[in-house]
């Protein structure tokens, strides 16, 4: 049996030491009723070879493409020694550093990673990660609410250019608890939030504004002009922001006067695969004045004993497992995993490689831009300036052109005809620093020759 | 076991980089006004320096792979090396969530086998693997059935009955669903009080949530009762799933009426709990919850799979990720599912359920007090240390810390909150009866230097990176983040 | 055995009261509190005007292993929170009946009633739980 060591000597050792006959004895309790003897529907056994072959044809089915698409998810280099030190069984096979003496490891990579976060966002502190962005957007909205003394709305700001299935997934946690979302419009030639559109809520009791820098169209939002608005009309500032960004961008700790009061976002691009979607991990900071309403693990430093320093979980009161009915969250887990990747990616770039990478994808993308903008068939849909994506418009419906190109090999973009109906022909593209100059060639060949004209020599 | 490294941020030196990671420098040409000042304060470190730093850290934890981890209620078995480096193919690891469908056949396979395995193991109707922890998959099931009483028009069901050794996140998540919490007693056996029960039923159940096997480790045998009487007052039944791995095989939580399930991947699939997580908080429903399952979900259309989503389910309760969960967690759920096959899982409970008895046994024969004597162990099992904190004033959490000193990774401490002065011991499958018997030894041997020199029990451990820390001030003197020195 | 002084009143809930001769009331948790929460790391206190139910949650004390609801036992209107306890959390574990109470208020209506109990009975009820 695959990974249980028994062996018949033991078994028999094993039940005279209980005191009874067969294993079956012990699940003599369960009523007869709904035993079963069996799993029909489950494959029988496969050995570690056998699955070996079935995963890697199934892979080579999927193969490799060329990609293009952000929107969320973001690919960049991964250094070798980030998977290679986070596989390490001893980080790898641990669990929640509850017992803190025998986690230090852990809960310092916890505390360099929260460091850094606040580093990068410049608020007061951070917590240890969520599950993924969309879900701490999701909670920063809900911990918006505790946390604001005087509003009784739970009204929230949301302009429609934050990302979509972040906003219906801020809905879907939030039900129940009676949170009021509203949209604000965006400008079209811009591709940002109208500042002027807050205007008609100038009194009003609004408990929280969120922005995304950049938004999900890739365009740099006026972040200053909206949070002034906020801070003028009493509601606290949600800033989800993307983490590379940061190295170029002015952190939410700093916009507008005073900053942002939650900041949170999606730390995938921090050494995270895109891996299909998951896993990938939230992050979440905020101002000293707002900690006991942040929900997630975080670790502090103390002294031990002897006063010598070591790392400890903190502020659990809050948490479910002390708490319980009363908790700020249901949160049980951190991503731990990716948050210790994220934290070697961050100690590997270092400020100057992070702004590196930031600036080779500002660069990548508005050369993708102008390739394939050139094309006839193509035109950019905003202007104004932009991170490391972009929406280009078509002449002709997206879905079919990306069926096209990824029959090529080639993942062209996000299609936005379901969540921005309006832009019409849309598609959302991103270059980061692992697309060269030849594969945006290639794309603009590629999409060229489709659209029905070739592209000039 | 290494005993100090400083923060990396005390490592740092101005003008030290890890150049081979970095692209070539170019302009990025953004205007000022949206510019920062200052760069952020992250480390400046060779690339050997991070390597041999976060090396070093991981020597100063204690893991599955290096140490037998008891932990009640967390499954701590062997994560099978496999499931990892096949999880981590590069054609799945460089896959954009958002690519079309054509390009992920091979992906989407195995996870449409995932959703059909775990249908099988636990005789539900329909699986959805989008909940990305044990949480988000409760928070699911009690917002299904929330979903279910509202589109009924019966909108006084708001109480969710929890029994009062459930875990914490269970009334967390009621209360994250807008619903009261009624708790109902355990009798001293171990069982749901059903007298309780009956007097918590009403029309404004909107169902229960249960544990079985229970957090105290041993499995409701009322639970046919249970299921009768709660469907009889118009309320639905949620299964917490953490302890599945004491029934796999042995029992189909659909067969035993309940109305939604979540399980956890982490734990009985062995996806690794990664220093904290990821988890995955798969969920399977019957079919009065069916219209309600998150989205998205794999389905068929011949031989070609495609996400399911709002418009083939438009009465689900929606997203609770940006994409489709933990992909890559459930990927290895499914390579380690098909490596046990049908017969391995068959065993899991066997085998675990063993474990569990034969080391409740060995600990009473050393004069230990198990909770529940006259019960069968499931797959864990709970020690209450209560004679021996009175008697000799040492109480559990010495007991933890000094095992520690032992080289075990100490059970799960004061959880069940019914239990006072409680180890919650879950050995798991995977473990030898050598590993067994030393862990008996230890705790023994704990034992007697608690009955001879309790104060050095009372101060362990003491051959760890550190000595017992002072939680008081973490909390009160706050330092959470690294501050960089003022110039 | 936890100090339990004659001249308050209790609840179940094991908040005391006391009555301060201008007609205010003064309420804090009791020794017996204190001594299960351990050592206070935090403590937030209602601010001055609030108006309170007598049951309302008006304060929440805070130790590393658990964090507790305080319930006024009145019906009032708070004239003040112990500052205090902002930088001196650990006041309610070292002087629970002195200074380290948690808010006075101005009862309206009757203050209090059956609910209450007086030392006996209180020390009683702490017995009988443990």
């Amino acid at each position: 049996m695959p990974y249980i060591p028994h062996t018949d000597d033991d078994v028999r050792a094993m039940l005279d030491r209980i005191g009874v006959k067969g294993i079956d004895d012990l699940f003599d309790e369960i009523p007869k009723e709904l035993r079963v003897d069996s799993l029909p529907g489950v494959p029988v056994a496969l050995s570690e070879m056998e699955v070996a072959r079935l995963i890697a044809a199934r892979a080579a089915t999927d193969g490799r493409p060329l990609n293009f698409i952000g929107a969320g998810a973001y690919e960049h280099h991964i250094p070798a020694p980030v998977w290679a030190l986070t596989t390490r069984g001893e980080i790898y096979s641990a669990y929640t550093p509850y017992q803190a003496e025998a986690s230090q490891g852990n809960l310092q990579i916890m505390y360099e990673f929260q460091s850094m976060i606040v580093g990068l966002t410049a608020m007061d502190v951070s917590n240890a990660s969520l599950y993924d962005g969309a879900s701490a957007l999701a909670e920063a909205c809900l911990m918006a609410v505790r946390a604001h003394r005087r509003s009784q709305s739970a009204r929230i700001l949301v302009p429609i250019t934050v990302n979509p299935t972040w906003r219906r997934v801020a809905r879907v946690i939030s039900e129940g608890q009676g949170l009021v979302f509203e949209e604000l419009p965006y400008c079209t030639e811009q591709g940002t939030t109208i500042p002027q559109a807050l205007a008609r809520y100038d009194g009003q009791d609004i408990t929280a504004l969120v922005i995304q820098q950049p938004n999900f169209f890739g365009q740099l939002e006026d972040v200053d002009a909206l949070s002034r608005w906020a801070r003028a009309n009493g509601a606290l500032i949600i800033a989800a922001v993307n983490p590379v960004s940061l190295a170029l961008l002015a952190p939410p700790g700093e916009w507008g006067d005073g900053g942002a009061d939650i900041a949170c976002g999606e730390a995938q691009p921090f050494g995270v695969p895109l891996s299909s979607g998951g896993p990938y991990v939230g992050f979440m900071a905020t101002r000293m004045g707002h900690v006991r309403q942040m929900p997630g693990r975080i670790a502090g430093r103390t002294v031990d004993l002897d006063g010598k320093p070591g790392f400890t979980l903190t502020l659990q009161a809050r948490e479910q497992h002390i708490r319980r009915g009363k908790a700020t969250s249901n949160i049980c887990t951190n991503q731990g995993l990716l948050m210790t990747a994220a934290t070697i990616y961050l100690a590997l770039l270092g400020p100057v490689g992070l702004e590196r990478v930031a600036s080779a994808c500002v660069a990548r993308t508005r050369e993708l831009v102008a390739a394939l903008s050139g094309l006839p068939g193509v035109r950019c849909a905003f202007a104004g300036p932009r991170f490391h994506e972009a929406v280009l418009v078509l002449d002709r419906p997206v879905a079919p052109v990306l069926e096209s190109l990824a029959a090529e090999g080639i993942i062209g973009g996000h299609d936005l005809a379901r969540d921005y109906p309006e832009l019409g022909h849309a598609l959302l593209v991103c270059a980061t620093e692992t697309r060269t100059s030849e594969d945006i060639e290639a794309y603009a060949r590629a999409l060229g020759g489709m659209l029905g004209r070739a592209v000039a020599a | 076991m290494k005993q100090h490294e400083p923060l990396i941020f005390e490592l740092s030196r101005s003008g030290r980089a890890a150049t081979a990671q970095y692209p070539p420098p170019t302009e990025a040409g953004l205007p000022a006004q949206f510019r920062r000042r200052a760069r952020p304060a992250l480390p400046e470190v060779s690339e050997l320096q991070v390597v041999r730093h976060y090396t070093r850290l991981s020597q100063m934890n204690f893991s599955i792979d290096t140490q037998f981890y008891p932990l009640g209620s967390c499954t701590m078995k062997y994560n099978p090396k496999a499931c990892n480096s096949l999880a981590m193919l590069p054609e799945f690891l460089g896959r954009h969530p958002l690519a079309p469908i054509r390009t992920g056949q091979g992906f989407m396979a195995c996870m449409f086998e995932l959703q059909e395995m775990l249908k099988a193991v636990t005789g539900m109707a329909a699986v959805s693997l989008t909940p990305m922890a044990g949480a988000q998959g409760e928070f699911t099931g009690v917002a299904m059935i929330r979903a279910y009483h509202r589109a009924r028009g019966d909108l006084a069901r708001n109480e969710i009955i929890v029994p009062d050794a459930a875990h914490g996140t269970n009334p967390a998540t009621a209360t994250m669903c807008g619903m009261k919490i009624r708790e109902i007693a355990t009798l001293p056996d171990g069982d749901v009080d059903l007298a309780a029960l009956d007097a918590a039923l009403s029309p404004a159940t909107a169902g229960i949530m249960l544990t079985n096997p229970s957090t105290l480790g041993v499995f409701e045998r009322h639970i046919v009762e249970v299921e009768r009487k709660v469907h009889a007052a118009g309320g639905l039944l949620y299964y917490d799933g953490a302890n599945l791995n004491a029934i796999l095989g042995k029992v189909l939580p659909g067969v035993m009426g309940f109305d939604v399930i979540h399980m956890n991947l982490h734990k009985t699939f062995s996806t690794p709990h990664g220093g904290g997580g990821p988890g995955s908080g798969a969920v399977g429903v019957g079919q009065r919850l069916l219209p309600y399952l998150p989205v998205p979900v794999v389905g068929r259309d011949g031989d070609r799979y495609r996400w399911l989503d709002e418009r083939d389910l438009p009465q689900s309760i929606g997203r609770l990720s940006g994409f489709m969960g933990n992909a890559g967690v459930l990927l290895r759920a499914y390579v380690y599912m098909r490596i046990l096959g049908a017969e391995g899982m068959e065993r899991v409970a066997e085998f675990s359920t063993l474990n569990a008895n034969y080391l409740m046994a060995r600990l009473r024969e050393a004069g230990f007090d198990a909770a529940y004597p006259s019960r069968r162990a499931s797959h864990e099992f709970i020690i209450t240390l209560r004679r021996q904190a009175r008697e000799l004033g040492v109480t559990t959490m010495d007991f933890a810390k000094r095992l520690l000193d032992y080289g075990y990774h100490a059970p799960t401490t004061y959880f069940p909150l019914l239990v006072p002065e409680c180890l919650l011991i879950e050995p798991t499958e995977t473990e030898t009866r050598e590993e067994l018997d030393g862990f008996v030894d230890a705790l023994a041997a704990i034992l007697r230097e608690a009955e001879t020199d309790a104060a050095m029990v009372k101060a362990a451990p003491y051959t760890l990176p550190v000595r017992r820390l002072d939680d008081v001030r973490a909390a009160k003197q706050l330092d959470v983040a690294w501050k960089p020195a003022r110039v | 055995m936890s100090n339990i002084p004659g001249d308050l009143r209790y609840t179940k809930s094991h908040e005391w009261l006391r009555s301060l001769p201008d007609g205010s009331i003064e309420i804090g948790i009791s020794d017996h509190a204190q001594a299960a929460l351990g050592d206070l790391v935090f403590v937030e206190v209602p601010e001055a005007g609030r108006v309170l139910s007598a049951g309302d949650a008006c304060a929440v004390v805070e130790s590393v292993k658990a964090a507790s609801d305080v319930y006024s036992p009145v019906s009032g209107e708070v004239l003040a929170g112990n500052d205090l306890l902002a930088t001196q959390p650990e006041m309610i574990n070292q002087d629970p009946y002195g200074q380290g109470w948690i808010l006075r208020l101005r009862p309206t209506g009757a203050a209090g009633g059956a609910d209450l109990l007086d030392a006996k009975a209180y020390a009683a009820e702490v017995a009988s739980a443990s």
